[in-house]
C-alpha cells in the first residue's frame, strides 16, 4: 500500500525518521518545486541520493571534492566509457588515485548534502517506492539516519511548527529502547540529554540550561525524531482526574458489565 | 436503566459519523451542517458540528451509547463535555490522508489528558488503495507498541464491531490488571 502524500504536511525529518525506525528498504522519490530527488535506503540505512540533473557519478564527486584535478577529471569522462562507478573506483584505488576511504567518505559526504539541500523543500509530493533501486551501476553507502535527521531538525527554526509538535513544555523526556551511541550531539543537545528524566520538565530542563523555549523545544524536537527520547508525563505531576479506584465488588460488577458488552457486539 | 458510553473521536472527516451508522440500532442522531470552507468542502458536504449519537442496546436494564465527537479544531470545547465518564474512546485516522496524522496525534494527547481510560486507534478506509500501511502509520502517529492500531472500515459492520471489540478486551484487561 502507499505511502505517498505532501511535504507541506509531512516534513523530511519525519519521512526520513519514518523510514528508520521501520527499516524500509526502497526510494523516496520527492517531486519539488523545480527539481525531483530520488534517495535509497536499505534496511533504514541511507545508501544513495541524487536530486535533479545533478551526474552524482563517482568521478564527479572526487573531482568536486579535489581528490582528482580537471584534467584527471576529463581524462577519466573520455576513456571510462561504459565502466561502471564500482570498476571505476577499484582502477582508481589500484592506481593509488585514492584510498577505498576516499571514496567511500566522498560518496557519503556528497549524499548527505544532497539530503541537507532536501531539508530546505516545503512544497512537493513524496512517494517512497519499495521496489526501486539505486542505480545498479553506482556505489552504494550504508549511513545511519539517526545523526542526519538531528541536523535536519537542527534547520527547523519554525516556532509555529515547534509548538505544534511540542504544545507544552510541561511534559518530561525519557530514554527509548534506541542505545544512545554513535550518536554526535551538539553542546547544548548534551545540555538536555544530560537532564532526561521523567522527573524533569522540559521547561525545568530549559530553565537550569538557560535556553530559550525555541531553543529547548528544537533540540527535543531533533531527539525525539531521531527515535532517541520520547515525551512522558512528569513523575510528580497530578495525574489527570482518574475516576476513584473501583471496590473489589464494583471492578466485578464492571467486569460484568464489559463481559455483557462484548456479547452483545459480538451478536450484531 | 444502566448506560455506558464510548466515545468516537478523530480529525474531521476521519469516518466517525459512518463508524457509529454502521452498528447503531438507531438512525445516527446526528447534528450535522453545510460546510462553509471551501477548503472543507472539497472533503465533504455535510459535517458533525455537536456530536453523532448512536445506541446499541444490551438488555432491558443496559445500553451502549455511543458518541461522535465533531472532527474540527473549533469545537474542541466539545470534547471535554463528551469525554465525562466515557468506558474507552476511539481515535478514527483516514488511512488515505496523512496530512491529518498530526492533527489525529493531538486529539489522542488531549483526550488521554481527559481521562486515562482505555482506547484504541482505528485506521479507517484500510481498503482503499492509497492507504497509508499499518506499520508506518504507526510511526507517523508515535504510537508505543502497546497501543492497539487497528484496520478498519468504516462502511463495514463486521470491521467496525472488530474495533468495538477491541476496545472492550482492552478495557477488560486493565481491570483485570488492577
Amino acid at each position: 500500500m502507499a505511502l505517498r502524500g505532501n511535504l507541506r504536511d509531512f516534513t523530511i525529518t519525519q519521512l526520513l525518521n519514518l523510514i528508520n525506525l521501520a527499516s524500509k528498504t526502497g526510494t523516496l522519490v520527492i517531486d519539488g518545486a523545480s527539481e525531483q530527488a530520488f534517495v535509497s535506503f536499505r534496511e533504514g540505512k541511507l545508501s544513495y541520493a541524487r536530486i535533479g540533473k545533478e551526474d552524482g557519478s563517482l568521478a564527479s564527486v572526487l573531482y568536486k571534492s579535489n581528490k582528482i584535478n580537471a584534467n584527471q577529471y576529463k581524462a577519466i569522462i573520455e576513456r571510462s566509457g561504459k565502466m561502471t562507478d564500482k570498476e571505476l573506483g577499484l582502477l582508481l584505488i589500484n592506481a593509488g588515485y585514492v584510498s577505498r576511504e576516499d571514496i567511500l567518505l566522498n560518496l557519503q559526504t556528497y549524499f548527505v548534502d544532497q539530503i541537507r539541500r532536501l531539508f530546505t523543500w516545503v512544497e512537493g509530493v513524496f512517494s517512497f517506492e519499495a521496489e526501486m533501486f539505486p542505480p545498479e551501476d553506482r556505489i552504494n553507502v550504508r549511513l545511519d539516519l539517526e545523526n542526519i535527521i538531528i541536523e535536519g531538525s537542527r534547520q527547523l527554526r519554525e516556532l509555529e511548527q515547534l509548538k505544534d509538535e511540542i504544545p507544552s513544555l510541561e511534559m518530561a523526556l525519557k530514554f527509548t529502547e534506541r542505545p544512545l551511541t554513535n550518536v554526535n550531539l551538539s553542546v547544548d543537545e548534551w545540555k538536555v540529554v544530560k537532564f532526561v528524566d521523567p522527573k524533569n520538565t522540559m521547561s525545568q530542563i530549559a530553565k537550569t540550561n538557560k535556553l530559550s523555549e525555541v531553543e529547548v523545544r528544537r533540540i527535543v524536537y531533533g531527539l525525539l525524531q531521531a527515535g532517541l527520547v520520547e515525551l512522558v508525563r512528569p513523575a510528580n505531576a497530578p495525574l489527570p482526574q482518574a475516576a476513584k479506584p473501583l471496590a473489589p465488588h464494583e471492578v466485578e460488577e464492571k467486569k460484568n458489565l464489559v463481559n455483557k458488552l462484548i456479547g452483545r457486539i459480538r451478536s450484531l | 436503566m444502566q448506560t455506558v458510553k464510548m466515545v468516537v473521536t478523530g480529525p474531521f472527516s476521519a469516518g466517525k459519523t459512518q463508524f457509529i451508522q454502521s452498528v447503531s440500532e438507531i438512525d445516527v442522531v446526528a447534528t450535522e451542517r453545510k460546510i462553509s470552507s471551501e477548503e472543507e468542502r472539497t472533503v465533504k458536504s455535510a459535517t458533525t458540528v455537536a456530536m453523532d449519537f448512536g445506541r446499541i442496546t444490551v438488555d432491558e436494564d443496559l445500553v451502549l451509547y455511543l458518541f461522535g465527537t465533531p472532527g474540527q479544531k473549533r469545537f474542541d470545547f466539545m470534547w471535554e463535555i463528551l469525554s465525562e465518564g466515557m468506558l474507552g474512546f476511539i481515535v478514527m485516522v483516514d488511512s488515505t490522508r496523512p496530512e491529518t496524522f498530526r492533527e489525529a496525534r493531538s486529539i489522542l494527547e488531549t483526550f488521554r489528558a481527559y481521562a486515562p481510560t482505555p482506547f484504541v486507534v482505528a485506521a479507517n478506509k484500510q481498503d482503499k488503495e492509497d492507504a497509508w500501511e499499518l506499520e508506518d502509520m504507526g510511526h507517523a502517529l508515535r504510537l508505543d507498541k502497546a497501543t492497539k492500531l487497528l484496520p478498519c472500515v468504516a462502511t463495514d459492520r463486521d470491521s467496525v464491531k472488530t474495533v468495538l471489540l477491541e476496545l472492550l478486551y482492552s478495557i477488560m484487561s486493565e481491570m483485570e490488571g488492577k
